[in-house]
């Protein structure tokens, strides 16, 4: 494999200046897809800088009430921390639907959320792919697709995020928090990955060289009723063919508050806000469910080998939204 | 059962592998573990088109390259191979026959081997090796429709008996059915490796193998060399199930070697083995039955196309199953092959049958749903006496002994028969059951057992351990017939200077190495004389069983087995969950049960593995796999095995001189019908295309009353 330079550092303003402007440099943090990558040719870095002794590693309480992520918490720790589990237990549960208990110790918040997609064109570096090669094309549109995105894709790349935790934080309004050479910024989680368009390599609007330092979640009562269902072609370790972070306030028999978010269908972590408007103050039936998931995936626009996955997905939403509701009952 | 009384002796007893410890330990070295002074390490560079020429391998830049010592190519230096001869197994794959030509038949042919001083000098190498082509269109459209596009001159696989049309036509249930089965892959544990080197003359390939006679000479047929020149060691393997015979990393090894008089090391990767050492073809088959009222057969056709490369015919011989499982009046099997442009398909753990008793175990179990027939209950009515073509008389066929105990164990007795009617919250319940069935062969050996003066015993037989534990089982059989202990028997096996012996494949191994062992220390105790001394260098008797082979009477020799399964499906996602799985076997004489069992439990695993998640995708544009890798292929993870139980009923022939069968396949075969019927059981829908997965479910819908 190409030779790289190798760097760890122990400070945010030093991991920001040494990384510097260099395309060719990346950060590392559980190196779990990065590394891969690296062994298939999919990416060529001339440099790491490792960024996993920072210290990012805290799950903290923020005064509103919310919780503030640091970067390099291992994705094992994110799901066991008590008040993620207590506060949004959708995402421990997601994080937990992900990958192997090795893997989850290694990864981190931030290398999730950059994870690349798992699309086979793309993992192959003999084969065109608009999203590693811009302007080589898409062959998934005509190839294989029983995996690709049903929503938000279009004619340049139809690849889908592969990231389960990433589904528990779209639902939960997080903002994702960076530093540059300029300073800190953050974005919130809906404006963090950029529409596919005609630029499906170009995926976050991180600015260039930015070093994501943590992820914040703001308060949420209904978060705290909350579930993530995962489907995928085998028990465990495989990434989703569908997946659900749903969570719901129900009184009354009518929706108060809810949540709801896709993962496997899109690009990014797919937030159902069309879904979450039919259902707000509607009726907790069924019937509502289906009609809010149908009002979703209205803008579905499956290709031949994945149209299943409208189906799929609006039973998953009546299923938990369903099954959220029978808890309230209880 | 288990519980049977049986001779005392090893044979039979518990035994953990002899070499386990070291195995667990790391301190069994495998092919690629194996250091040699002054090793360079050879990467090879495959094809990106599927059909063309090489116009130029710009080998230039790349020797300029830090630690590249060669780049062997067709136009190279390569040494000159020959593929044209009969082997063992008949003719070789052509594919090991690297860098002789400038024609590329598939995404994946091997155009260079780049060699350096690391592995990672020689991947980088490899990397920046810039091939061009002349590209050509590909045909990789594998379909059923295609059976018209047999070669030229193609004599199909046929046999055949009765008048189909007239027996369908006079059946008052019939059932017509068409079924697919996907490219599967091995993907073996160990990735293929070898290590060449020479010395004084002669050619040694440290490597991992079924058979190290086997790869010996077929590398002394290919380079032109004495069959005693060439020496092969595979002392560890991990697995190999029909794909580690000849391949290309021997001969690239054997050629960098010779160029570079140096030893050589040439390791596949994963993403390379997709296209380099044999798949199980695809398959698209049809299975039609005729029946009376009551059940009996009258016609039973199965018709099966596979692919093959355009440099060699492998064919999937899925429509043999039937020819020993069933009579009918008419009986008609027959397989075809087309040839694409793809690589060249092998033997793959139970060829032909696994695939094959998907199809025909699926439809006897729909013929009996259309007898209102329990399937158990079909399979018995039409148990044949003997071999529906050969007339011969079965050795054992204990088939019916199989269901029975298993239909006991499982509690088979109490299903209801009817379809879409077990719920458990989201997930809809179904059994299902399956015959299984495997031929039980035996090829030519030849052992030798050393009585030492320490009074212990060596075994030296070229057999190969590829996992299964046939060094410890071939441990219990010769301190059986040495009429000794395991501990004072010492068995060397994996190296072809020990002689000529049979493969580890198509459940061959075991029966042909103990009958070998048996036939050489029954002589070694005619050669040992009451209180003789034993001189230092020992006393050696030898064996080779190809006579007494060849005297073996005529009979149809087969293993058999009953499989069951119960499954949950959730019909709104289309997931399937195998909640526990038995099988029942009859295979002779069991040598050991640990290893035994875990045989057929592994065997099992597969067979759930094919039928729920097993499937490599080829893509049509570019004629390569995609995701060619183990997070693309997916197979059963251990969240998906549930209580797996097997067991046996031992029922040797008593005229068979070793009454020992092999067992490698046999779990595999059945298992895939075994939970398709269980899927249509939960939900009241066939499914006819492996792998069943969630999207197939999801969309088939659910025949149940209540979902």
């Amino acid at each position: 494999m190409k030779e790289f330079g190798y760097q760890r550092v122990h400070d945010v303003p030093g991991a920001v200046a040494l990384l510097g402007a260099d395309p060719d440099a990346r950060f590392l943090g559980g190196g779990t897809n990065l590394v891969d990558l690296m062994k298939t040719g999919v990416e060529r870095p001339a440099r790491l800088v490792d960024v996993r002794e920072l210290p990012l590693d805290d799950i903290e309480s923020t005064p509103d009430g919310g919780l503030r992520i640091g970067a390099t918490v291992t994705n094992s720790d994110l799901a066991a921390h008590p008040e993620v589990r207590r506060s949004y237990p959708a995402l421990s549960q997601a994080v937990l639907a992900g990958a192997s208990g090795q893997l989850r110790n290694m990864a981190t918040v931030g290398g999730n959320l950059l994870q690349r997609t798992r699309c086979g064109y793309f993992a192959d570096v003999t084969k065109p792919c608009n999203k590693r090669a811009p302007g080589s094309g898409c062959p998934a549109i005509e190839g294989e697709h029983h995996n690709h995105a049903i929503l938000g894709a279009g004619d340049h790349c139809v690849a889908v995020h592969p990231s389960d935790m990433g589904v528990g934080l779209a639902a939960f309004d997080a903002v994702v928090h960076y530093e540059t050479a300029d300073g800190p910024g953050e974005l919130p989680f809906s404006e963090f990955y950029l529409p596919v368009g005609d630029t499906p390599h170009l995926e976050t609007a991180l600015p260039a060289g930015a070093l994501i330092t943590g992820v914040s979640l703001p308060p949420a009562q209904v978060a705290a009723h909350s579930r993530y269902r995962k489907v995928r072609e085998r028990a465990s370790y495989a990434f989703a063919i569908g997946s659900v972070a749903a969570a719901l306030d129900v009184s009354d028999g009518v929706v108060r508050e809810v949540r709801l978010a896709f993962g496997a269908v899109a690009s990014r972590p797919w937030r159902a806000r069309r879904a979450e408007e039919v259902l707000t103050g509607a009726p907790a039936d069924a019937e509502t469910f289906a009609a809010a998931a149908d009002a979703e995936l209205a803008a579905a626009r499956p290709l031949p080998h994945n149209a299943y996955k409208v189906d799929l997905m609006r039973n998953l939403v009546v299923a938990e939204l369903t099954r959220l509701t029978e808890e309230v009952a209880r | 059962m288990t519980t049977a009384t049986r001779p005392k002796g090893s044979v039979g007893a518990a035994t953990t592998r002899v070499e386990g410890r070291d195995k667990v330990t790391g301190a069994a070295r495998y092919a690629a573990d194996i250091p040699f002074t002054e090793l360079a390490h050879g990467w090879l560079v495959l094809s990106t088109i599927a059909r063309g020429r090489i116009s130029s391998v710009e080998t230039g830049p790349v020797l300029e390259m830090p630690g590249v010592l060669a780049v062997l190519h067709h136009g190279s230096e390569a040494p000159r191979v020959s593929t044209d001869y009969a082997g063992l197994l008949g003719k070789p794959d052509p594919t090991a026959g690297v860098f002789q030509h400038d024609r590329v038949p598939h995404v994946g042919w091997p155009v260079a081997l780049v060699v350096a001083e690391t592995s990672e000098q020689a991947k980088e190498a490899a990397e920046a090796l810039v091939v061009t082509y002349e590209e050509e269109p590909h045909d990789v459209a594998f379909s059923a429709a295609r059976v018209d596009d047999e070669a030229e001159g193609a004599a199909p696989d046929t046999v055949e008996k009765g008048d189909l049309a007239a027996e369908l036509a006079a059946s008052a249930v019939v059932l017509d059915a068409e079924y697919t089965t996907p490219e599967e892959h091995h993907s073996m544990m160990e990735p293929h490796a070898a290590t060449a080197h020479w010395d004084g003359g002669r050619l040694t390939v440290v490597d991992s193998n079924q058979g190290s006679t086997w790869v010996a000479s077929e590398l002394a047929e290919m380079f032109s060399l004495d069959q005693d020149s060439v020496r092969v060691i595979s002392e560890h393997v991990g697995g190999g199930f029909g794909s580690k015979g000849v391949r290309v990393h021997q001969v690239a090894a054997v050629m960098a070697a010779t160029v570079l008089q140096r030893p050589v090391r040439v390791v596949l990767t994963r993403r390379q083995m997709f296209s380099l050492t044999g798949y199980r073809s695809p398959t698209a088959q049809r299975v039609r039955l005729g029946a009376d009222a009551d059940g009996r057969l009258r016609a039973l056709a199965h018709s099966s196309l596979s692919l093959t490369s355009q440099v060699h015919e492998f064919v999937e011989s899925s429509a043999g199953f039937g020819r020993t499982m069933y009579d009918a009046d008419a009986h008609h099997t027959v397989n075809h092959v087309i040839p694409l442009d793809v690589p060249s398909p092998t033997w793959m753990r139970a060829p032909g049958q696994a695939p094959g008793s998907f199809a025909l175990e699926s439809a006897i179990d729909e013929l009996a749903e259309k007898c209102g027939l329990d399937p158990i209950e079909l399979r018995a009515r039409n148990e044949p006496e003997t071999g529906p073509f050969s007339g011969l008389p079965f050795a054992a066929r204990n088939l019916l002994g199989c269901f029975s105990e298993g239909a006991r164990r499982f509690g088979w007795a109490d299903r209801d028969p009817r379809p879409g009617v077990r719920r458990d919250g989201r997930w809809l319940l179904g059994t299902g059951t399956a015959s299984s069935s495997y031929h039980a062969g035996v090829g030519p050996s030849t052992a030798a057992v050393t009585a030492e003066a320490d009074g212990t015993f060596t075994v030296r037989i070229t057999a190969a351990d590829i996992g299964t534990g046939a060094r410890t089982a071939l441990t219990l059989i010769a301190a059986d017939a040495l009429e000794t202990t395991p501990d004072r028997v010492r068995v060397r096996i994996g190296d072809s200077d020990f002689g000529q012996a049979f493969i580890a494949g198509g459940s061959l191994g075991t029966r042909s190495w103990a009958w070998a062992i048996m036939a050489a220390a029954t002589e070694l105790r005619e050669l040992l004389l009451p209180g003789a001394v034993i001189p230092p260098e020992g006393v050696t008797a030898r064996s080779d069983t190809a006579a007494a082979i060849a005297t073996l009477p005529p009979k149809e020799r087969h293993t058999y087995g009953a499989q069951f399964a119960e499954v949950a499906v959730d019909p709104g996602t289309g997931e399937v969950r195998v909640r526990r799985m038995l099988g029942i076997f009859s295979a002779g004489r069991i040598v050991n049960p640990l290893t035994a069992r875990n045989q057929f439990v592994g065997g099992m695993v597969w067979g759930l593995s094919m039928a729920l998640h097993e499937e490599a995708i080829r893509d049509q544009a570019s004629g390569g796999h995609v995701g060619a890798d183990m997070a693309g292929y997916h197979i059963a993870g251990n969240a998906d095995i549930p209580l797996i139980e097997a067991d046996w009923i031992e029922d040797a022939d008593p005229d068979d001189p070793v009454g020992i069968n092999g067992i490698g396949e046999i779990g595999i075969v059945g298992t895939a019908a075994a939970i398709a019927n269980a899927v249509w059981h939960a939900t009241g829908v066939r499914h006819r295309d492996l792998p069943i997965r969630p999207d197939r479910v999801l969309r088939a819908g659910t025949g149940a009353v209540d979902a």
